[in-house]
């Protein structure tokens, strides 16, 4: 049954096909099996899994459960679990047991849905290739000689293998639809403000935010609709009513405007990759879609941008981490200063200390103008140019990445070249929009991304859109050789 | 050479709210160590703030109180820095956009004359917890009870000229923040602290001198005294032909000497940058509205008020409203005497201040309620007590004897006002002592105390005075 996705495993389990617990053991069983060569878990956590399949089964069996109830899934291990190591990736969180759930935690939690662990990540969300984790790089099922993406790698992994038919993901320049491009799978990054960050590990606070990665557009819808709400714990959390998504997912696309930005399908992007963007963009013209060339010149503006902003709110973000209270401590501090140079020094891994060097740097007196200030200006920029495209088309589409998945090691030694793949997704995060990345193709076995990128708050519309497509198309139905 | 002090104070404003600034855990001051933080006051990963919508209402009331202008959008920024009690590595702070800009306060000077002092700004902020150094063993202990406490820093032009001065503001900032209520005003438990600015420069010079801050002083007086000796450091250094170098300087009450702290060019860069988990402060209309409806009256004008309405001096008026509570108190006392706010005024700040004084009580624990006060000042006002009776029967409602009345009647101290019977007790008196009547009409007029004396001890003190000098008066000449 692991093949099947969210949705078909919830009508089983209406349909006492199996049960929750029959569909925990196969897939803990699964993880057993696989993740030795994956490494996408950093943690399994079998009895407290089981526990929760057996409540769910006794919740069905009174008659009180919801759409979800029974069904596993896997967090990011940058999601905190009450009781259960919340590492972020990082030696400086090895040992970190939080006292409390994040909201999305909470939330799928009460849903009735069974948590599996916590996957791997890049540390602290650092990342689009999953090499930064101390607990090891994550391998890409479809060829595990190279990278899942990152910074959500470890989900991305997980669902391509088969291993969970859910997982919950974080976002901050691509970090879920990057992955999901690069490991065939599907993952929406919501609207800045739609899924609460309570609880939820900061990388950089103003562009975080938490989604749904699942093998299908259907599932996304599913999923979101439990994640999504406002919270009141999280101030930035949006008070916008959470449509049905799941409701929403039939309709026709006659009528939908499709724009495609120029800038996205310029230089640096892998001509098989276009290809297949391309046929899929074909694909809904055939279904009825209108297509409109658009522009948004200040693309290539949004990776130093981002490279500003993000890093800056990090370096501050993670000045909490200083082996006071919690956390990495170096043994035998001989002072303050040795305290803490040596703890985070210790704790930290090369690239969360190249982001907080450039984060302190981009924030000091006398270049906070010259940087942040003005990485702020190209933000609002960036944000005013998508706004004046949606008003002319309904959803943009476009590849996820340049390319599909890359060697593990090959770009490791060359952050720059890591930084310039995220092209596509990074604007997305500085305007706060809502985007979806989708399978639509291959190049030589390895998975193609469509992203699809929306109004704020038009999430249902995303899904709607990708959902159609998957429709026709099989794509997301493909397994990697040995996961099947 | 003429110098002129030129100081600008920074005073941190603990708001009395019940809970933190940014989280639900308890203000309460003096709990056991750690036991007052929860998640968020600890910094744990993914945590986030809210703001506490009181503090922002208590900000407001402020810089309505000192007609300032009250941003419509602030926001709040982060203050980066390490230290093993500031628990995220920053402080959430107001930078750029403070909720509270350009406000000013008058303050009475020696001479009685008023002086403007300008409010530049004033800013909420949350309040880092404690490093204890002592009990150790060359460790540092973390308390962060008080992590997260929020705090209104009210920042004032440098308008002031003199220690004196300094010390008028910060009384007069004090009062106002007590009246409104936004603070306990506990100057021992630091809920009101200063950092005070201080340079000199000659007189008639209109450039600043270079400054010096001495931070964290927590008394009137010690304010007073730190200003002093950093103005005369100052003026010798500067008289030798010395600088004055800009840093930070500790008041040492002990010593009673400032010495630096850490030099500002050693300090920090803090990094500001605006918080991204907290969304602009905005405040319409509506909403300053109505923390304008619920300011109670201020200090000023209830003082204008109680020279107007009561006939009051000033200074009557000036010590009556010197703290809220009290200037209740005092209208209380006026409404259940029905009238004679001279009367009143006189036994509140006489008998009852110096009994409250005497038990080292404040006026909000009394044990003596305005309404047990007044009956007290009735029977006096009625003729059932003389001033000295009064007296007595104050001290014995004092100490929880009853009301007046029933101290009255307990003790029989119901004061004699029948001629007849005051008349009897002068004519024993005199036929008591015939010699000394006989020097009186001789010419020995100080002698008629005498007679007041034995008369009042003849009536345990209960006769009339007033009749019995008159009737004394008559019968002598006689």
């Amino acid at each position: 049954m692991h093949h099947l996705t969210l949705a078909e495993l919830a009508a089983g389990l209406a349909a006492g096909d199996f049960s929750s617990r029959e569909l925990t053991e196969t897939l803990l069983n699964r993880v057993q099996a696989h993740d030795g060569d994956l490494n996408s878990f950093i943690t399994v956590c079998p009895e407290r899994a089981l526990a929760q399949a057996d409540a769910a089964d006794a919740r069905r069996a009174a008659g009180r459960a919801g759409p979800l109830t029974g069904l596993p899934v896997a967090h990011k291990d940058i999601f905190c679990t009450r009781g259960l190591r919340t590492s972020a990736g990082s030696k400086m969180l090895d040992a970190f047991v939080a006292p409390y759930d994040a909201t999305v935690v909470e939330r799928l939690d009460a849903a009735g849905m069974v948590l599996l662990g916590k996957t791997n990540m890049d540390e602290f969300a650092m990342g689009s290739s999953n090499e930064s984790s101390h607990y090891g790089p994550v391998r890409n099922p479809w060829d595990t000689a190279t990278v899942p993406g990152g910074s959500s790698g470890g989900s991305a992994a997980a669902l391509a293998a088969r291993l969970v038919p859910a997982a919950t993901g974080t976002d901050t320049g691509g970090s879920i639809r990057q992955p999901a491009a690069l490991s065939g799978i599907t993952g929406l990054k919501p609207t800045y403000g739609r899924v609460s960050r309570w609880g939820m590990i900061a990388y950089a606070s103003s562009l975080d935010q938490g989604g749904p990665m699942a093998r299908s557009a259907e599932d996304c819808a599913l999923l979101l609709g439990a994640m999504a709400g406002f919270d009141p714990r999280d101030s930035t959390s949006a008070q916008v009513p959470v449509p049905d998504y799941a409701a929403a997912l039939g309709g026709e696309l006659a009528g939908l405007r499709i724009g495609l930005p120029r800038e996205y399908f310029g230089a640096g992007l892998d001509a098989d990759v276009a290809r297949a963007v391309e046929a899929a963009i074909d694909e809904y013209r055939r279904l009825g879609a209108t297509l409109v060339e658009v522009s948004l010149p200040s693309t290539e503006l949004a990776i130093p941008a981002y490279y500003v902003i993000a890093p800056s709110e990090a370096s501050s973000n993670l000045a909490r981490f200083d082996g006071v209270r919690y956390g990495h401590r170096c043994a035998a501090p001989r002072d303050l200063h040795d305290l803490y140079t040596r703890s985070r020094g210790e704790g930290f891994g090369a690239e969360v200390k190249r982001r907080i060097m450039v984060g302190t740097y981009a924030l000091s007196a006398g270049y906070y103008d010259a940087y942040y200030l003005k990485a702020q200006r190209i933000r609002r920029l960036i944000r005013d140019e998508f706004l004046r495209a949606f008003e002319t088309v309904d959803v943009l589409m476009g590849p996820t990445s340049p390319s599909v998945a890359f060697g593990l090691g090959e770009k490791a030694d060359d952050p720059i070249a890591l930084y310039l793949a995220d092209i596509y997704t990074v604007a997305v995060n500085l305007a706060g929009l809502p985007a979806i990345s989708l399978p639509c193709g291959f190049k030589q076995g390895l998975p193609v991304g469509l992203q699809i990128i929306g109004r704020h708050f038009d999430e249902a519309r995303l899904l709607a859109v990708a959902h159609r497509y998957q429709q026709v198309t099989d794509w997301h139905r493909r397994a990697p050789a040995g996961y099947a | 050479m003429e110098w002129e002090a030129v100081i600008g104070l920074e005073i941190h404003t603990q708001l009395a709210t019940k809970s933190k600034i940014f989280s639900g855990a308890p203000t309460a001051y003096g709990a056991e160590p750690n036991t007052q933080a929860c998640a968020i006051d600890l910094g744990l990963p993914g945590v986030l703030p809210v703001v506490n919508a009181e503090a922002v209402r208590m900000a407001v009331m402020f810089g309505l109180a000192v007609d300032a202008t009250i941003a419509p959008r602030s926001v709040f920024a982060r203050k980066n820095y390490f230290y093993p009690d500031l628990p995220k590595g920053y402080q959430i702070s107001q930078y750029e956009l403070p909720v509270v800009a350009h406000g000013r306060l008058d303050i009475t000077l020696a001479d009685g004359s008023h002086k403007r002092i300008g409010i530049t700004r004033a800013h909420l902020e949350e309040d880092a917890g404690k490093s204890l150094h002592e009990d150790f063993h060359g460790m540092t202990g973390v308390d962060l009870n008080r992590a997260g406490t929020p705090l209104l820093e009210i920042v004032s032009e440098p308008d002031l000229r003199s220690a004196q001065e300094a010390v008028a503001y910060m009384k007069k900032v004090h009062q106002i923040v007590v009246y409104l209520g936004i603070c306990d005003g506990n100057l021992q438990e630091g809920s009101f602290r200063c950092d005070a600015n201080v340079s000199v420069r000659r007189k008639g010079a209109t450039a600043f001198g270079t400054r010096a801050e001495i931070k964290n002083i927590n008394s009137f007086r010690f304010v007073e005294r730190a200003i002093e000796h950093e103005i005369e450091r100052q003026v010798e250094l500067l008289e030798g032909g010395g600088q004055v170098v800009q840093e930070t300087r500790l008041y040492d009450p002990d010593r009673d000497e400032t010495r630096p702290m850490r030099s500002k060019e050693e300090a920090n860069d803090y990094r500001y940058f605006p918080d991204p988990d907290l969304l602009p402060l905005e405040l319409d209309a509506a909403c300053v509205a109505a923390a304008r409806a619920a300011l109670p009256e201020l200090p000023d004008a209830r003082r204008a008020r109680f020279v107007e309405a009561f006939g009051l001096s000033p200074q009557d008026a000036e010590a009556l409203t010197a703290s809220r509570p009290f200037a209740d108190y005092f209208e209380a006392l006026v409404a259940a005497v029905g009238g004679d706010a001279k009367l009143c005024a006189n036994w509140m700040m006489g008998e009852f201040a110096a009994a409250l004084n005497r038990a080292g009580l404040d006026v909000t624990a009394s044990p003596l309620g305005p309404a047990r006060l007044a009956g007290v000042l009735q029977r006096l006002r009625d003729g059932t007590l003389s001033g000295k009776l009064a007296k007595e029967v104050f001290d014995a409602v004092w100490a929880g004897e009853g009301d007046a009345d029933a101290v009255i009647a307990a003790r029989g101290l119901r004061q004699i006002t029948d001629s007849g019977a005051i008349e009897a007790i002068v004519a024993e008196v005199i036929a008591a002592h015939p010699k000394q009547a006989e020097q009186y009409r001789a010419g020995q007029e100080k002698l008629f105390g005498f007679f007041v004396g034995q008369v009042m001890k003849a009536s345990r003190g209960k006769a009339n005075p007033q009749q019995v000098n008159d009737l004394l008066a008559a019968r002598l000449k006689g």
